[in-house]
């Protein structure tokens, strides 16, 4: 890796691991909260950015993590029974998504998996039975870990941290190994990957469930968080928003979720401290997205790319032009 | 049976709404490769306009005109160069959260400028009834259906039958060709999202008296045109018609007959069930993988 | 000896149109098979019909004496098939070297093992040989996007040969290539044929229609006219079969 990279990671780790001793209660949660939606749009960059597929679903996946772990809590289960199953439910169900993929394409598939979305929203809603409907569940506990008590907001920041850096380096691992150029290969140019014997279903089917499957651990770390939860944060308007980070941050760049869940859950809460701001935080975030969109169409971390091609090209046409002007003199 | 009749006329008249929006919608997909996720906030936007121009002292036909030729400004040339143009070759994602952040900047944008209750705005076409073969039907939805009906009529024939539309229509099938042909595309494409604007307009004039107009009428309007454009067929200009058509109907018989909760899930269940069957659509051709 | 592969009456409509309409021939191990005909002769078709892409109506084909008629793209490369597209289709955004790697490296181990094999797959030394062989070292770091329409041919060209295929079908690989590169192209495949990086033989079917570089590259050629085989020999044999040249070649 690059120097001022690790120089950069240095930092970012010293950051987060002492920022939360100067911050506030409400600074640790936002904090956590933040590392919670890192986590599940790691997931979705995986699925979107890169595998190439369109999912307009995530929210779907983190729901379910949440409430697995909720229900099961509430039936005397451990979190720690809880989370893992809720994992795998979320990477079955991932598969299944990943079907219609296999049939149908871009804004197509799209649309199928908002329908998903909202399919599963209307169960949170309406099957009372199960998940308490529009009343929700609460007193959603917080795991120990070990005998210690991870109740306090610190302490389950740190917690989170722990988790999320640990699914970072997995999927770090993941990307790197052989499987990554295949997932890259798959988004880029399906049909002369399966010619190379890439085997785009099983990949397909993979990227979205894998990336299921961090939604749930998400959205467990999520419900313990909040500890009520309730169907509203995860229904379209929450796929489409984490879609949003993805992109915004950079589909396909590792670190494109952290900025991204960054722009997407922080900087909106900020923005509404701001004096004489307050109800127009929200259509400023609406114009700052489209303004981010026109400006770096590939997302933030497109940046450093953008600024090396236009380098680039500006040495090329210098020299095409050095060579024309040496081409002439030489004529003359 | 009078009763099924009236809710699938009534049906027909809000369905006829979403195929405008729906119509739009699928003009700049196949015409200039868009997904405007804010084509429902492209609806509520004028009815603020008319209520802004009718506030000056228009009648309502002048708001409604003038409010077409700001929507064609703002809506469809503004509206292009400064999102579409720019961000039309990096693919479908960029130009899909701009439209998001746009419809988020939209909505909010009119919520904290101008007001975030509900408007009442006039109808066209009065409080009369009428009764056809037995069944009343308001003025209302007669006019809303006849006139939704003879925009997309209109629009149809428009493109298929006058020299610019069916240049729009050759763009919309292959841009270089077109290009090549010496047809003046990026004029051709500026039609389309100028033709979307007047449509959005239309179907503001037609939909507001009824639900009023409010920061948020974008949201469902928009969700169910989405519905509506894909249920229908999503490449072809006739499937925005029948879907719009179906959901409305749809929408209406399940609100009476299964309960007023599911009425928004009646809409989700045919469109998963065209998805997963027949994803191009009832009336799409299917479209193949390119080598 | 066996042919690496047997093609059998193959048939193929759309409709009302017979694109191929009973297409018969055998490829020998190590042979250079060219395959010419006027625009519409149904090369393409066959082609697509070889490779999985559309399933014949009738007819069958063999592979090293298996009927491989109804595979997929994905089981013909299993099994030994390697291919170009018309169209150029290499992976824009990784390097020419990545491009290379990812070329072969699923016909190594099973999914799960690739989970833990390094990002190269073992595959960088093969990788790198091959970059040298097509003279591309000095671009193989590069995103294969940012080439020249050539360079980005050479890298199509390279990928096909990663998984050392027996069988490996090139469409039209001159298609908008710089003449001066032609004849490039022509050595590098003679090169690859007689030489394998392998060892073992492989066999290429090639589609042209650059007449001089067919005639100078294969060993049999084939000749299509709507559908059907017309002739097949050698060039001197094509070159002085009269149907032939009053149906394709002649003034």
């Amino acid at each position: 890796m690059k120097k001022n990279h690790i120089i950069l990671l240095a930092i970012a780790a010293a950051l987060l691991l002492v920022l939360p001793q100067y911050l506030k209660n409400y600074g640790v949660y936002l904090l956590t909260y933040w590392l919670i939606f890192v986590l599940a749009t790691m997931g979705l960059n995986l699925t979107v950015g890169y595998a190439g597929q369109k999912s307009l679903g995530h929210g779907a996946f983190f729901g379910i993590g949440a409430y697995t772990v909720a229900i099961l809590l509430k039936a005397g289960i451990s979190w720690w029974i809880g989370m893992p199953l809720a994992a795998l439910l979320c990477f079955v169900v991932g598969l299944i998504l990943g079907f219609p993929a296999l049939r149908v394409q871009t804004i197509y598939l799209a649309f199928a998996t908002l329908g998903f979305n909202t399919a599963v929203w209307l169960v949170m809603r309406n099957e009372e039975w199960l998940t308490g409907g529009t009343f929700g569940i609460n007193n959603v506990a917080r795991p120990g870990l070990l005998g210690l008590s991870l109740d306090a907001n610190r302490p389950y920041y740190y917690f989170v941290l722990g988790v999320t850096v640990l699914m970072a380096l997995l999927l770090l691992g993941l990307l790197r190994s052989p499987w990554g150029k295949a997932f890259t290969a798959l988004r880029d140019n399906p049909i002369r990957a399966e010619s190379l014997g890439i085997n785009i279903r099983a990949y397909t089917l993979l990227a979205f469930a894998i990336g299921a499957a961090y939604a749930g651990v998400a959205g467990a770390l999520f419900a313990s968080l909040v500890q009520f939860i309730e169907p509203a944060p995860f229904a379209v308007a929450a796929s489409i928003m984490m879609y949003l980070m993805v992109v915004m941050g950079g589909p396909g760049y590792f670190f494109g979720p952290v900025l991204g869940a960054a722009m997407g859950v922080v900087v909106p809460e900020w923005m509404r401290d701001v004096p004489g701001v307050s109800e127009w935080y929200l259509p400023l975030f609406g114009a700052a997205v489209v303004v981010l969109m026109v400006w770096l169409p590939d997302g933030l971390l497109s940046l450093p790319d953008r600024i090396r091609a236009k380098r680039a090209s500006r040495e090329a046409s210098a020299a095409r032009s050095a060579a024309a002007a040496a081409a002439k003199g030489v004529k003359a | 049976m009078t009763d099924f009749l009236q809710l699938f006329f009534s049906g027909l008249a809000t369905g006829s709404i979403y195929a405008l929006a729906a119509l739009g919608f699928t003009l700049l997909w196949q015409a200039a490769g868009t997904i405007n996720f804010a084509q429902g906030e492209f609806v509520m936007l004028p009815a603020f306009m008319m209520l802004g121009f009718m506030a000056m002292g228009a009648p309502l036909l002048v708001a409604f005109l003038l409010s077409c030729l700001v929507s064609v400004v703002v809506l469809g040339w503004a509206f292009k160069k400064s999102i579409v143009d720019p961000l039309l070759r990096f693919g479908m994602m960029p130009i899909v959260v701009a439209t998001i952040g746009l419809s988020i900047a939209m909505r909010n944008g009119v919520r904290a400028g101008f007001s975030a209750e509900a408007h009442p705005f006039p109808s066209l076409f009065g409080d009369a009834l009428f009764k056809v073969a037995g069944v009343t039907v308001t003025a209302a939805d007669i006019g809303t259906l006849v006139f939704a009906l003879l925009i997309v009529v209109g629009t149809q024939a428009f493109l298929a039958k006058t020299v610019t539309g069916r240049a729009m229509q050759a763009v919309a099938q292959n841009t270089e060709s077109a290009s090549v042909l010496g047809i003046n595309v990026p004029r051709m494409i500026f039609y389309t999202f100028a033709i979307n604007a007047v449509l959005a307009c239309a179907a503001a004039l037609l939909v507001t008296p009824t639900y009023l107009a409010k920061f948020d009428m974008g949201e469902s309007l928009g969700t169910k045109a989405f519905f509506a454009a894909i249920i229908g067929g999503f490449n072809n200009s006739r499937g925005a018609l029948l879907g719009g058509l179906i959901v409305g109907v749809s929408e209406n018989l399940a609100a009476a007959y299964i309960s007023p909760a599911y009425k928004d899930a009646v809409a989700l269940v045919i469109f998963m069930v065209v998805i997963l069957f027949k994803p191009q659509g009832l009336l799409g051709k299917k479209e193949e993988r390119k080598v | 000896m066996t042919a690496l592969l047997k093609v059998t009456d193959l048939k193929k409509a759309y409709g009302a149109i017979q694109a191929v309409g009973g297409v018969s021939f055998e490829v020998q191990p190590g042979e250079i098979f060219g395959v010419i005909g006027p625009n519409g002769s149904g090369k393409t078709t066959l082609f697509n019909s070889m490779l999985g892409q559309i399933t014949p109506n009738a007819g069958k084909i063999e592979l090293k004496g298996e009927d491989v008629t109804h595979c997929g793209p994905l089981e013909l490369s299993r099994r030994g098939v390697g291919r170009t597209f018309q169209t150029l289709q290499v992976f824009g955004k990784m390097t020419v070297r990545d491009n290379l790697i990812v070329a072969a490296q699923e016909h190594h181990g099973s999914m799960v093992s690739r989970m833990f094999a390094p990002g190269d797959s073992g595959l960088g030394t093969k990788a790198d040989a091959l970059i040298d062989r097509f003279r591309i070292r000095h671009v193989a770091h590069l995103k294969a996007g940012t080439l020249s329409y050539g360079q980005q041919k050479l890298v199509d060209i390279a990928m096909a040969f990663m998984s050392e295929p027996d069988l490996v079908l090139l469409d039209e690989p001159c298609a908008g290539v710089n003449p001066s590169l032609v004849g490039g192209i022509s050595t590098l495949l003679k090169d690859l044929n007689r030489n394998p990086a392998s060892g073992k033989k492989s066999s290429f079917v090639v589609i042209e229609h650059n007449m001089d570089f067919v005639m100078d590259l294969c060993h049999r050629i084939m000749v299509m006219v709507e559908g059907k085989v017309m002739a097949i020999g050698t060039p001197a044999e094509i070159r002085a079969n009269k149907q032939v040249l009053d149906a394709y070649l002649g003034a």
